[in-house]
């Protein structure tokens, strides 16, 4: 498959105060993102179990975007933390399985985080292509 | 797994279909595994759909229900009440967004839009054939509040709570009540005495029989959940244990204390904070004495402590232009030959407060605009201040101002104690460290923590006004929890399964609302979920080595069949046009759409008519006939027959 026609699916994780309110306030104002983008939302990031990350690589996503509330969290004040490390302990586990840890992200979005969202979908797009699909990818861990 | 599911998928009225070919996707949608019913609808939300669904449910036993439509934040009620109203139970309904984020974010590629909808409504279909019975947890509460903080905002709440029948604790930690406002002098906007303005809310609520006002009393521990909390309060050596439906916070604030050597603080007694400096005017009788000194010449200097871009205080407190200025008029009015300096970074007097500030340049004060990277300094010869500052409103030259006194206007900052009142409460902490409501604009007084609210100036910089509307709306709030005597709770919280969980504890640790203990269970501890003051945030799932505590609607066969019906293969072909406009048209064909809609087609039945003349015949604006009809066109109910007589309009029909 050609760069050119590469369209890399991006699982975004987001939550459902905050961040799903930007994701669909960029629809809204039709800020158009790539249609290989899709959303799962939650109540929480920290509530994200590195599994989930796994299946969704293991099912064909090339990426997995995670769209956290940062400072915003109305559950806990460590939330930052807590993604933290499901993101390092799913790196672990993507490192296990020779996935590139690259292809996990995570940025703070708000309630009217519109392009934000829309550019930080561009930039991941952008990585992902460059390290091509998941399934073409010889990553080998060190 | 869910056998008898029917999936809904909505045109919009276009918003979708034009986008998304919702049609194929009905039909695509009828052959997955466990689906009975599969149809696409005009407006899912409309009364006829939501009759249609629920007569779906009822004639065909559906066992659970997918609706792909817009945004769950706008509809997810209407369809769990569609649920309920047909018998069946509410969590057993999944709600997908194939608008916002499908048909509106990807207009521009159609085709694309359709594939990624395939995958959103196969996601759903998964995700509902996991879907369990949950059932709300009802919960009876006692129509008992308690007010922490007896500032202008807690009394006032309190006189409304009291009089809408709830039984009212007012716990202040101080002597007296009224909070800062007790010790202002005269208040802006209305020149009213801040001590007449507290006596008189203290002569309502003593009116009221049942509000019961503790002084001297502090707070010591909160226990238990919305509908039932326990207040353990200490009022000198005696305790109290009081039970309470719910609580408002209303612990205001603390004025900014300068440091020693701040602006000359401390150093000179010449330089002195706008409260202390309100308590001297309200003191001074026909001429302004300080320390024995007459006072001829005031220099105010503005937003001390606050709006440091790099300090700990970055808000506004919004009050203190204000005040400052207010407090000078009163200067004015009170004694002769005055000279006040104004040294400002902006004046945000914002609303009728507007007026004040045009009053004082009036009056004659001087107003010199510094900058943050470059503030005033204040020198001190004897303890007389001499400032030196650059004035970025003219040429940006070095001005000396010799004065007899310093006014350091002082902002707000969060009470001392409102780390321990947090952490007893659990309410959050926002990064300007006053506490944080859910949301400022949606949820403004509401906390994470249900049965909890939060008002007055303990969320953030507010004038009375604004601190007694939250503290208002909160005690609104409280009243429609509390009126019924009942209190149901979302059951979407986390559970334990008992066989493999080990007690180990973790999650009991990540959980902010200590909803997690530990209970003996066939021979082994294992974790409990108080269910009451689980927030459903899902915090303690990742943590578990043993996978052994999940959220309900959120569990692992519910995500990972999710993810795996996101990336099913969709074999769509594309979009024929002309399937659009196969339709039955006629008025009774229009059951499922707006209103407008069989207006319109009753004033065309047997008539050809152009857009002025239909608007004119069902009296309304010919913009949103337009509108409309345009949607009726394309939708192949109605269609164009011409030009008129005189060439100007065109000419619509019902499309028999
Ligand atoms: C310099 C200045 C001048 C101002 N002038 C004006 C003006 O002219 N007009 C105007 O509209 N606004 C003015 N304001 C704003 C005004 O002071 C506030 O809006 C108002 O005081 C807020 O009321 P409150 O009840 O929320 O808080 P507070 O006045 O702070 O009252 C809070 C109460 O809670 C009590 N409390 C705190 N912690 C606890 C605890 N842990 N347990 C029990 N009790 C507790 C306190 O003792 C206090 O009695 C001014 C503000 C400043 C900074
Ligand atoms: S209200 Fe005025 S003095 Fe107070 S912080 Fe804001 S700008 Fe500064
Ligand atoms: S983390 Fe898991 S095993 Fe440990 S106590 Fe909680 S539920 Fe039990
Ligand atoms: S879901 Fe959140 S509130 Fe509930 S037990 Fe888990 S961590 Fe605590």
């Amino acid at each position: 498959m050609s760069t050119e026609t590469f369209s890399p699916k991006i699982l975004v994780f987001s939550t459902d105060k905050i961040s799903d309110p930007g994701i669909d306030q960029a629809g809204l104002r039709k800020l158009h993102y790539s249609p290989s983008v899709y959303v799962i939302s939650l109540p929480c990031s920290s509530g994200i179990k590195p599994r989930w990350i796994m299946r969704a690589f293991k099912q064909g996503f090339d990426g997995v975007f995670i769209a956290a509330d940062g400072h915003e969290c109305s559950y806990s004040p460590k939330c930052a933390e807590h993604t933290n490390t499901i993101i390092v302990e799913s790196q672990k586990m993507m490192k296990e399985n020779n996935i590139n840890p690259k292809r996990i992200r995570m940025a703070a979005l708000c309630s009217v985080c519109a392009e934000p969202f829309v550019s930080h979908m561009g930039n991941f797009s952008k990585i992902l292509s460059e390290l091509g699909s998941l399934e073409t990818e010889v990553y080998k861990a060190q | 797994m869910k056998q008898r599911i029917g999936v809904y998928i909505c045109h919009c009225g276009g918003n979708i279909s034009d986008y998304v070919d919702v049609e194929q996707l009905g039909k695509l949608m009828a052959k997955e595994n466990g689906v009975l019913i599969s149809k696409n609808v005009m407006f899912a939300c409309s009364d006829s759909t939501q009759k249609e669904i629920e007569q779906d449910i009822e004639e065909n036993k559906l066992d659970s229900i997918v609706v792909a439509s817009c945004s769950p934040k706008l509809h997810t009620h209407t369809f769990r009440n569609v649920a309920i109203r047909a018998g069946l139970n509410p969590y057993n309904y999944t709600q997908v967004n194939i608008r916002e984020q499908c048909s509106w974010a990807h207009s521009d590629k159609p085709m694309d839009a359709t594939i990624k909808a395939y995958g959103l409504i196969r996601a759903g279909i998964n995700r509902v054939s996991y879907s369990e019975v949950l059932e709300s947890l009802e919960i009876s509460a006692q129509k008992v509040v308690a007010i922490i903080g007896a500032g202008v905002a807690g009394m006032r709440a309190a006189v409304d709570l009291a009089r809408m029948d709830n039984q009212v604790y007012l716990i202040e930690k101080g002597n007296t009540v009224g909070g800062h406002v007790a010790q202002a002098g005269r208040l802006f906007p209305t020149n009213e005495n801040g001590k007449e303005v507290v006596d008189r809310l203290y002569q309502r609520i003593r009116q009221q029989s049942n509000i019961t006002l503790f002084t001297n009393a502090t707070l010591e521990k909160v226990s238990g959940s919305i509908g039932n909390f326990w207040i353990e309060v200490k009022l000198g050596s005696e305790e109290l244990k009081l039970n309470v439906g719910s609580v408002l916070v209303t612990t205001g604030f603390d004025f900014y204390d300068p440091k020693e050597g701040e602006f000359g603080y401390r150093l000179s007694d010449r330089v002195i904070t706008l409260p202390d400096f309100n308590k001297m005017v309200e003191n001074s009788k026909g001429k302004l004495i300080h320390n024995g000194k007459s006072v001829k010449s005031v220099a105010y200097i503005y937003c001390v402590g606050n709006r440091q871009s790099k300090g700990e205080n970055r808000y506004c407190s919004r009050q203190c232009c204000t005040a400052a200025i207010h407090s000078s008029l009163h200067v004015h009015e009170k004694f002769e030959d005055m000279t006040a300096y104004h040294l400002f970074r902006d004046i945000r007097t914002y609303g009728k407060q507007e007026l004040l500030y045009q009053q004082s340049s009036k009056n004659g004060d001087i107003y010199i605009r510094f900058e943050e990277k470059e503030p005033p300094v204040v020198e001190l010869k004897n303890g007389n201040p001499t400032i030196k500052v650059k004035d970025y409103l003219t040429t940006k030259r070095e001005l000396t101002l010799d004065t007899d006194l310093v006014v350091l206007v002082t902002g707000m900052v969060p009470r001392t104690d409102s780390n321990s009142v947090s952490s007893k409460l659990k309410i959050p902490i926002g990064i300007d460290r006053f506490f944080n409501e859910i949301h400022p604009k949606l949820k403004p007084v509401e906390t994470v923590i249900k049965g909890v609210y939060i008002g007055g100036a303990c969320q953030g910089p507010k004038n009375i006004n604004e601190s007694v509307q939250s503290a208002l709306s909160g005690a609104a709030k409280i009243n429609a929890t509390l009126k019924s005597g009942n209190i149901n709770l979302e059951p979407i919280i986390a559970r334990v399964n008992a066989d493999s969980c080990l007690w180990c504890g973790k999650c009991a640790e990540v959980c902010e609302y200590d909803a997690i203990s530990s209970i003996a269970n066939g021979g082994k501890l294992i974790a409990e979920v108080n269910k009451a003051t689980c927030k459903g945030c899902g915090i303690c799932a990742p943590t578990c080595p043993s996978n052994a505590i999940e959220l309900a609607q959120f569990t692992d066969n519910e995500i990972e069949s999710m993810i795996d019906g996101l990336m099913s293969k969709a074999e769509i072909s594309p979009r024929v046009e002309s399937q659009q406009n196969n339709q039955k048209a006629g008025v009774q064909s229009l059951a499922g759409y707006p209103k407008i809609w069989r207006t319109i087609a009753n004033a065309l039945e047997g008539n050809t008519l152009t857009i002025p003349q239909i608007a004119e015949k069902i009296d309304q604006e010919a913009s949103l006939v337009t509108w409309h009809l345009m949607t009726m066109n394309r939708y192949g109910f109605v269609e164009s027959a011409g030009l008129n007589d005189n060439e100007d309009y065109f000419m619509y029909k019902l499309k028999k």
